[in-house]
């Protein structure tokens, strides 16, 4: 089990790593960033200066290190643009983030779980196709389109709700919603496919046949089995309560973390990109840790298995 | 899985009535995936006759015409769809802006295919600590929403059409080299592989002309799977203005530009809006039915 955790944790900083050695590499590879923030007749020792002030003047390697040590001490940088600590502006925009996203991940769990089950107890039937051809649609439609349609409809022609903005509760519903209904989406066609999966097991065969009621078997057996691979695809969708709202941020004008990485995007703010990048890679890497780790305590199975298998 | 994928209601359909040629032909060819195929045709000859079809160019702007009603709306037939805000012709716009987002979708798909496929045939041929190496690297392109990573290399990169499509190429590849690792894992157990390696074919030819071809349906179900989420990752970059760049359009492109008008032309945006949900949908349908025909790992 320690060996176990050990390969996992270590993977898990192999991976930041790697992230991190991308977001050098490819902020280094993709110009002077000297040329891309200054104006291109800037006077050559204005540039020279900004070079130093920068340390983009110092050995690739020595400013690669330089940025591992940095991070490592959280410093990822000023914003390029207006000077501020980078990570500071990045992590000012994360409960604005989180006041979406943590709504909508209760939201599609609740929707997407329940419309999954009710599918797979209905196989085949007219309510699982309908609920099916449902979820079809909320996964192929794009977020912003979705977006855009219900603001045309709540906010530009019935007036009801707001159509972009930050402050108030009722600007929070349509982007919330937005983003909720694609996951439900997602959820229900895994939960079903699940549900159908154990529903087909021996187990729920010899439950039946032992004459336990059907409300029985399906609580009793059906449910907590499906529960595993459920979990662990819900559980995959927390690494990306931050990352997960950048179309979304936009098309609602919210002021969270994706809305700023477009816009820092856009203006090629390199501290600023880089942390966000960070900040999420963080996040998903240790959203599945957790999940691998809780792995063994869902399911008794991987806890033998692992404990007969490591020794 | 294989017992699970079939209801105890199979064994009971011998039972029932023999059914005649039309429900036959239906459970074969349900009309949703009918429907399906005939729009990805329409879809397909929309992109390569777009020059041919679109009444007008799609950049030519009519300043006096600006933001038209669409044809029914008050419009007039000289613009179907309407104009934007410059005076363009918005069905002119949406005919070109589909064939730039297949041929992003189509040559993305066919980049990531390659790459994974290629990636995970190394692995299953070397093993060992390539195999590794390969298999870590799918883990951490996995570990982040490709959108984060597309918007990194965006920002850096600039943007430039080739370079958009070798990043649409780079989303999913890991999905493709793990599937391939697999199969080609599998296949090399198995006789003919064995055999033609034995006869003195030299890898190329083992996994080229022997293991690929067995392996291909699996990998095609794949490939329609990826396509829509290409289209979907173009068209949400596009819409944020970070994707394909004016005077080129795309369908998310147009999303984007036409919200602005939201109120007052609401055409510009529902139109694209329309198109790239139907293309995904569509897709996404003959995917799952290609899925349960072909895949044998499935059945």
């Amino acid at each position: 089990m320690l060996r176990y955790l050990a390969t996992r944790l270590l993977r898990a900083l192999l991976t930041i790593l790697a992230v991190s050695t991308f977001a050098f590499a490819i902020l280094n590879l993709s110009g002077d960033p000297a040329l891309l923030i200054m104006s291109v007749d800037a006077p050559p020792e204005a540039i020279e200066a900004f070079r130093k002030s920068w340390g983009l003047d110092r050995p690739m390697w020595v400013q690669y290190l330089h940025f591992l040590d940095n991070a490592l001490h959280g410093d990822l940088g000023r914003s390029m643009r207006d000077g501020r600590d980078a990570f500071t502006v990045v992590w000012e925009r994360v409960p604005a983030t989180l006041a979406l996203t943590l709504p909508a991940f209760l939201l599609k769990i609740g929707i997407g779980v329940s419309a999954g089950i009710f599918a797979a107890l209905h196989r085949n039937a007219f309510a699982d196709r309908m609920t099916m051809t449902l979820s079809v649609a909320g996964y192929t439609m794009p977020s912003f389109v979705l977006g855009l349609v219900l603001a045309l409809v709540f906010a530009v022609n019935l007036g009801w709700l707001p159509s972009g903005g930050y402050g108030t509760v009722e600007h929070a519903i349509l982007p919330v919603i937005t983003l909720s209904l694609a996951g439900a989406a997602v959820l229900a066609r895994f939960t079903r496919s699940a549900m159908i999966e154990v529903l087909g097991q021996p187990y729920i065969r010899a439950a039946t046949a032992k004459g336990l009621p059907w409300r029985r078997v399906i609580t009793g057996h059906a449910l907590p089995n499906a529960a595993i691979p459920t979990v662990t695809v819900i559980g995959f969708m927390i690494g990306g309560l931050i990352a997960g709202a950048v179309v979304v941020e936009s098309v609602f004008s919210w002021p969270g973390v994706g809305r700023l990485l477009v816009v820092a995007v856009a203006n090629r703010d390199l501290a600023v990109v880089q942390s966000i990048l960070l900040l999420i890679a963080s996040c998903m890497v240790v959203a599945n840790l957790l999940v691998d780790l809780t792995y063994g305590w869902i399911d008794p199975r991987v806890r033998t298995h692992r404990a007969a298998g490591a020794g | 899985m294989t017992i699970s994928m079939r209801p105890p209601a199979v064994v009971a359909a011998p039972a029932a009535a023999p059914p005649g040629r039309l429900s036959r032909f239906l459970t074969a060819w349900p009309p949703g995936v009918i429907l399906a195929i005939a729009w990805i045709v329409a879809m397909l000859f929309v992109a390569v006759f777009a020059d041919q079809l679109s009444p007008q160019g799609f950049t030519k702007m009519d300043l006096r015409a600006r933001l038209a009603d669409p044809w029914g709306f008050g419009g007039t037939t000289a613009h179907l769809l309407g104009t934007d805000e410059l005076g363009r012709d918005v069905l002119s716009r949406l005919i070109h802006s589909i064939r730039m987002s297949l041929l992003v979708a189509f040559l993305g798909t066919l980049l990531s295919a390659f790459i994974g496929i290629s990636v995970g045939f190394l692995a299953a041929h070397f093993r060992g600590w390539i195999e590794e190496a390969m298999m870590a690297l799918a883990d951490m392109q996995a570990s982040l929403p490709f959108m984060i990573i597309a918007l990194a290399v965006l920002a850096f990169f600039g943007n430039s059409l080739p370079l958009f499509i070798a990043l649409m190429g780079l989303n999913n590849w890991e999905r493709f080299a793990r599937i391939a690792r697999g199969l080609a894992i599998a296949a090399s157990e198995q006789g003919y592989a064995g055999a033609v390696r034995h006869l003195g074919g030299s890898p190329w030819r083992v996994y080229g002309l022997h293991i690929l071809p067995n392996i291909a349906g699996t990998l095609l179900v794949s490939m329609t799977l990826s396509f829509p989420e290409i289209i979907l990752l173009e068209s949400g970059l596009s819409f944020l203005g970070l994707g394909v760049q004016p005077p080129l359009t795309s369908l998310g492109n147009m999303v984007g530009y036409g919200r602005e008008y939201m109120q007052s032309a609401p055409w510009i945006m529902l139109a694209p809006s329309v198109i790239i949900v139907l293309t995904t949908l569509a897709i996404s349908i003959l995917g799952d039915w290609l899925r349960d025909r072909l895949d044998p790992t499935l059945r």
